[in-house]
């Protein structure tokens, strides 16, 4: 097998999750799909550190990761503040910015 | 002593300033300040006379520079003053007759609860002429060209209350900006092709440019003289500016600021000289105009514009002696001085009639006044003698001067400015025995007023008649004294030059014609209106008559020539300004504030279309990318 | 080529990361979602193990599977696990955006990917060579340090914000409990304590409302975010029948009558009176 199926899957699996970011509403499932974008990414680039034989890849990933905790953190504490306020998780009830 | 030529400026501007920005607190004397700082003035402009008379006559011109106004490289205006024979002429003029007319006010104005307000204004203007008169190159002329505008703007308008006279004041500033406008452009042509425009760069340089040149500048200096002069084409102005008070018709309108036009002319000789088209020009304007206004004088019932009229005349003698080159020169500036003197006179005189009159102007409710205010009647007399050249009065001896200059141009030209000296000389003659005998003799017309008060005629009081005394001394005697041994002459020939002229009739002919004409006209008028009594209600009179009433047609003329396709002009314009261009612009706007409006629905603040649209953004930059990559 | 047992390996975790992000996009409940998730994300690690990046394999189980995917279920629990998206799109033309946009961005990542013609790839034996671990840290904290020290500064920062987001300043006073019960006798409400749940013994449960005499339920004893979700299990109408049944053979036994009391027609109306403690209170 190729391992160039590694990065056909992530691909797909960033397809997929930035889909769902369009059309889930949910904020937390939106976050989800969010995160799975990052992991097809992270997959794709620890396929690269693979193909090109150094670990180089494998440390933006690390670091990808280490900024999708942050970006959880603080997503998330955002969503509590917002269900707090507006007891709705759904993000097409924040459309305050509309004219 | 130079220092002394700013002072003599500074005096009333300082007056002026301060009555201006004093307040009410000097309601009570203001307008004794004002008359002294006048008096002050003109003390200094004797002081500066006889000085200028213990020196030689090639040093009497001096120039003294105050401080550099515009400093640019090539381009150097200094706030500097020349004082000549010239000069002090008209500096002696300004405020000799300014301070009495100053005094005068201070007795006819002395109800109105404006008076600092008025003396103020007196006294800016007085600065202005001084400025005008002292400057020593055209910008600086012009800074007081511009402020005398102003200053009769004020004072022809300070009974704005009345709606004619405010209209009036307009229209004498913006007919003036006529002038000033042509003031301006010789002003830029002389700097465009002598590099200057102070007096003596631009004279001695005269010499090297050509005459299409110099007569392009000497028309617009004529059109700037018409303007300040009211010389025809834009004569309308002074007939209307007579609805400012009396004094302000005497002081602007008759001895001074009418004739700033004279002195321009007088003052760039040099450019005339070597251009005979524009002097040509200004020969026709002056003659045209000294018969235009006389005829407007014969017709007028209002004792005001009937002097109006007759100053437009005499100031176009002025004009045309200008006109004649070297010949005419000092006559006009000495017929100017001789009727600043019985003009102010006669306005004085006027002003004391009215105030004695409950403020009616028309002579035809006058009649027999002669006995009711006598100091006012002999003063009149005599300025009515100097006006229409009794022998050996004033008048006599400055107009046949220019009458004989006009015969001396020669050939036909000369026999028909002559003509025309000569019949204004007459018909000037008309016009005031008319005033005078419908003024003071004949039956008493008088009306009661507006109120139904009859009219007390009394004699003004003393600081009324003073000046008017005054006046008529130099009604009296200043032409025979300046003709004494032709000292006048003698005196300004430095500045404007002088070369005999050569009569086709000797002097003493053309003074006998002269007053066989006068005589003819006072006859004429004692036929028509002191044989028999005059009627209150003026007849309906000639075509001519009827036409000169309405000021020949100038103001049908202007109408119709001037503000009716102006105006016509401005409506296209506003039409085109509001259709076109506005609704260019406003299309434009309301263009994409619908499509702005439309756009804005894309906005629907849902963060999921945002993001969608990212995701449709990446996918073309994606696809993009791919694109190049493969090609 | 990867030996036979990577590709079997392979399908199979593509299989499952495939299926698992499917499910977490089409879910109805966030929970699901998040499990499907974890299960994507549990198989993208051991595919990270199967490339030899055998630290962000584990990482990836501890800090994103083990830590990341609680902390979205600890949210969603604190949102309200039941709680489901309508599937109803209120969004005109979004859904079919999305799916065009969805297909055409695979159709060109993947067509890109097929085109770029990757036969042949190094393996990263040489550079694991002293172990992966080590290879890491050797770049991290030479190659990578100054990064690595400002991750260390963003993760502060980003621990900060969520603190200061989630964070509530006391704008006064709480309430004590002596000014709580003054205030219910002011305002004359509810004096005693509200009924507790539960019905004669035989449900204790607290989505249960407890009876009143007439046989209707007493909402006011079941507690507020249950009444608000519409969580409440009516049993009233189970008790009168079992009631009427034990009377009915009483009177049987006894040999009388059987009684005519009246039937109570349904649920007695919502107590309007009974206050919802509101949030202030409730915290």
């Amino acid at each position: 097998m190729n391992p160039v199926n590694y990065l056909y899957l992530a691909a797909l699996l960033f397809t997929i999750g930035a889909s769902g970011v369009v059309i889930r509403r949910n904020a937390i499932v939106l976050f989800m799909c969010v995160e799975l974008m990052l992991n097809a990414s992270n997959l794709a680039l620890v396929t690269f550190s693979r193909l090109h034989g150094n670990l180089d890849g494998q440390i933006l990933a690390f670091f990808t990761m280490v900024v999708a905790a942050a970006e959880v953190v603080v997503g998330l504490a955002i969503i509590v503040s917002i269900f707090r306020t507006r007891h709705s998780a759904s993000v097409d009830d924040s459309n305050l910015m509309k004219l | 002593m130079n220092s002394l030529i700013p002072l003599l400026i500074a005096a009333p501007l300082a007056g002026a300033a301060l009555l201006l920005l004093g307040g009410r607190a000097l309601d009570r004397f203001g307008h004794w300040i004002a008359t002294a700082l006048a008096a002050l003035s003109c003390a200094f402009g004797l002081v500066l006379f006889f000085d200028m008379l213990g020196r030689d006559t090639e040093h009497r011109a001096v120039t003294t520079r105050l401080f550099s106004w515009i400093p640019v490289n090539g381009f150097q205006a200094d706030v500097s003053f020349q004082l000549d024979q010239l000069s002090i002429v008209f500096v002696l003029l300004i405020t000799g007759v300014g301070t009495l007319i100053h005094l005068y006010s201070v007795g006819y104005m002395a109800h109105d609860e404006r008076r600092r307000r008025f003396f103020a204004y007196l006294n800016l203007f007085l600065a202005a002429m001084l400025i005008l008169v002292l400057a020593d190159n055209y910008l600086l002329l012009y800074v007081g060209w511009e402020g005398v505008g102003l200053a009769s703007y004020l004072l022809i308008g300070f009974w704005q209350h009345k709606p004619s006279a405010a209209t009036a004041a307009k229209k004498a500033f913006i007919v003036n900006r006529v002038g000033d406008l042509g003031l301006s452009i010789a002003i830029m042509l002389m700097f465009a092709e002598f590099g200057s425009f102070a007096f003596h760069p631009v004279f001695s340089a005269a010499g090297d440019a050509t005459e299409g040149k110099l007569t392009a500048i000497g028309l617009m200096l004529l059109l700037a003289a018409c303007g300040k002069s009211a010389q025809v084409p834009l004569q309308s102005w002074l007939g209307d500016a007579m609805e400012g008070p009396t004094p302000v018709s005497a002081l602007i309108h008759a001895a001074t600021m009418v004739t700033a036009g004279v002195y321009l002319i007088t003052r760039s000789s040099a450019i005339f000289d070597l251009a005979p088209d524009a002097q040509t020009a200004v020969v026709v304007v002056g003659a045209v105009t000294l018969l235009f206004g006389a005829i407007v004088g014969c017709a007028k019932d209002d004792i005001k514009k009937a002097l109006a009229g007759s100053t437009m005349s005499q100031i176009g003698y002025m004009i045309m002696a200008a006109g004649l080159g070297p010949v005419g020169y000092a006559f006009a500036i000495m017929h100017l001085v001789t009727h600043g003197f019985f003009k102010a006179g006669l306005f004085l005189g006027a002003g004391s009639v009215m105030h004695g009159m409950n403020d009616e102007v028309n002579m035809r409710h006058y009649g027999g006044l002669r006995k009711y205010m006598p100091w006012t009647f002999w003063t009149f007399m005599a300025g009515y003698a100097a006006i229409i050249g009794f022998p050996f009065l004033s008048g006599f001896f400055s107009k046949d001067k220019i009458i004989e200059a006009a015969l001396a141009k020669g050939g036909t030209e000369g026999w028909i400015l002559g003509g025309c000296a000569l019949l204004g000389a007459a018909v000037t003659a008309f016009y005031m025995t008319r005033v005078v005998l419908l003024t003071f003799f004949g039956e008493k017309r008088w009306q009661p007023d507006a109120e139904g008060n009859e009219p007390h005629p009394h004699e003004s009081p003393k600081t009324m008649v003073i000046p008017m005394v005054v006046l008529t001394f130099g009604s009296l005697f200043a032409g025979g004294l300046f003709s004494l041994g032709d000292s006048f002459l003698n005196f300004l020939e430095p500045v404007t030059g002088f070369e005999e002229g050569h009569s086709p009739l000797n002097a003493l002919t053309v003074s006998a014609i002269a007053t066989v004409c006068m005589a003819a006209g006072v006859g004429l008028a004692w036929l028509m209106y002191g044989r028999s009594p005059v009627p209150v209600k003026p007849p309906v009179g000639s075509l001519l008559t009827r036409a000169a009433r309405r000021d020949l047609l100038q103001d049908d003329f202007n109408h119709a020539v001037l503000v009716r396709p102006g105006s016509a002009l401005a409506a296209t314009l506003v039409w085109f300004d509001s259709k076109g261009l506005d609704g260019f612009v406003n299309g434009l706007a309301a263009a994409i504030g619908g499509l702005s409006g439309r756009l804005r629905r894309i906005q629907t603040g849902y963060v999921r279309t945002y993001a969608l649209s990212m995701f449709g953004g990446t996918l073309v930059l994606v696809a993009s990318t791919l694109l190049m990559r493969s090609v | 080529m990867t030996s036979t047992g990577e590709a079997v390996q392979f399908w199979v975790l593509a299989v499952i990361a495939v299926g698992g992000a499917l499910g977490m996009l089409l879910m109805k409940k966030a929970v699901h979602s998040a499990l499907c998730l974890a299960a994507t994300m549990l198989s993208l690690a051991i595919c990270y193990l199967a490339q030899g990046a055998v630290f962000l394999g584990v990482v990836q189980i501890v800090v994103y599977t083990g830590a990341i995917m609680m902390l979205f279920l600890f949210v969603v629990m604190l949102v309200g696990v039941t709680s489901e998206d309508s599937l109803k799109e209120q969004l005109k033309g979004q859904r079919i955006g999305a799916v065009l946009c969805g297909l055409g961005f695979g159709v060109l990542l993947i067509a890109g990917l097929a085109n770029a013609r990757l036969s042949h790839f190094t393996g990263l034996s040489e550079a694991n060579a002293e172990g992966n671990v080590q290879g890491l840290a050797r770049l991290i904290f030479t190659k990578y340090v100054w990064a690595f020290e400002v991750t260390g500064a963003l993760l502060i920062t980003a621990a900060i914000g969520a603190m200061v987001l989630t964070h509530r300043e006391k704008i006064r006073e709480p309430l004590t409990q002596r000014q709580l019960a003054d205030r219910r006798v002011r305002d004359n409400i509810q004096l005693p304590p509200l009924p507790a749940p539960g019905v004669y013994a035989r449900h204790n449960a607290v989505d249960i409302p407890a009876l009143l005499p007439d046989g209707t339920v007493a909402e006011d004893s079941v507690m507020g975010t249950l009444r608000e979700r519409g969580q409440i299990r009516d049993v009233s109408q189970e008790m009168l029948q079992r009631m009427a049944e034990l009377e009915e053979s009483t009177a049987d036994w006894l040999g009388r009558p059987s009684s005519a009391r009246p039937q109570v027609a349904g649920p007695r109306q919502a107590l309007e009176t009974v206050p919802t403690p509101t949030k202030e209170e409730a915290e």
